[in-house]
């Protein structure tokens, strides 16, 4: 991409904003919901984070497989939607502050689950995207 | 109220975020997604230092909530940066989860200690 050329096109940008509030206060609402007292695993980010990389990895799977120049659906709900609904910030900020309430243990089970739990997911939605069509009888696909 | 102002907040951090890694990409190419490290990193910073401000110096929660909660939440992801993970070569995979997460946690631990001075 040429230096030159404008950095986002205005539309995108827009789909952004509107899928990036409504997952941000999708996940504001989640913690209300569900409140973690200090000390606690913060299973409601945890869980945020999972299902947010497993839907993540189904949508692209989705588009890669069936609408590779889509222009909507990935910046609403890929970087606006999920990107906003799932935060690296408040997880980085909750496991530090269980190693400062002495918690070193929970913060360590916190990080292990994060990574693992969140790549399996984001692998798993992808594959379960694959593996849909092959329902689909091969004259009609 | 409260939740509009935080939708107002994810509707700036969201698009904010792709800004910086369209703009990182350009720059560093797609091999790594430094973008999204950058990002990530900030994001870890700039919250440890709004709860630390809130901890240390009785700043409303408000403020915690709407530029915390609200923009740097959605400034920074999760979804993206495990996605793009399981899409690397496995060298850079452990790097980057690395980077990510001993970055992202030194960062969010400097932001605090920052703050209690």
């Amino acid at each position: 991409m040429p230096d030159n050329e404008p950095l986002a096109e205005p539309r995108t940008v827009m789909l952004i904003a509107i899928g990036g509030a409504l997952g941000t206060v999708a996940r504001y609402e989640l913690s209300l919901a569900v409140p973690v007292r200090p000390g606690a695993l913060p299973i409601t980010t945890l869980i945020i984070n999972v299902v947010g990389a497993l839907l993540l990895g189904a949508l692209l799977g989705t588009l890669g497989r069936t609408a590779p120049n889509d222009r909507i659906m990935r910046p609403l709900l890929g970087v606006g939607f999920l990107g906003g609904f799932t935060t690296f910030s408040t997880f980085a900020v909750e496991t530090v502050q269980l190693v400062r309430h002495e918690q070193a243990a929970v913060a360590a089970i916190y990080v292990i689950a994060s990574i693992a739990f969140g790549l399996a997911a984001a692998s798993a939605g992808e594959r379960l995207v694959h593996a849909i069509p092959r329902l689909i009888p091969e004259d009609e696909a | 109220m409260i939740a509009l102002a935080i939708a107002g907040a994810g509707a700036l951090g969201a698009p904010a975020r792709y800004l910086v890694e369209r703009a990182l990409s350009r720059r560093f190419g797609h091999a790594f997604p430094w973008g999204t490290t950058a990002v990530n990193l900030a994001g870890s910073l700039l919250l440890g230092l709004l709860v630390g401000m809130v901890e240390f110096h009785q700043w409303q929660d408000d403020i915690v909530r709407i530029a915390g909660v609200g923009f740097v939440g959605a400034f920074t992801t999760f979804s993206t940066f495990a996605v793009q993970t399981t899409r690397l070569p496995a060298r850079a995979r452990v790097r980057y989860v690395g980077i990510s997460v001993v970055g992202g946690l030194g960062l969010a631990a400097a932001g605090l200690a920052l703050a209690s001075i």
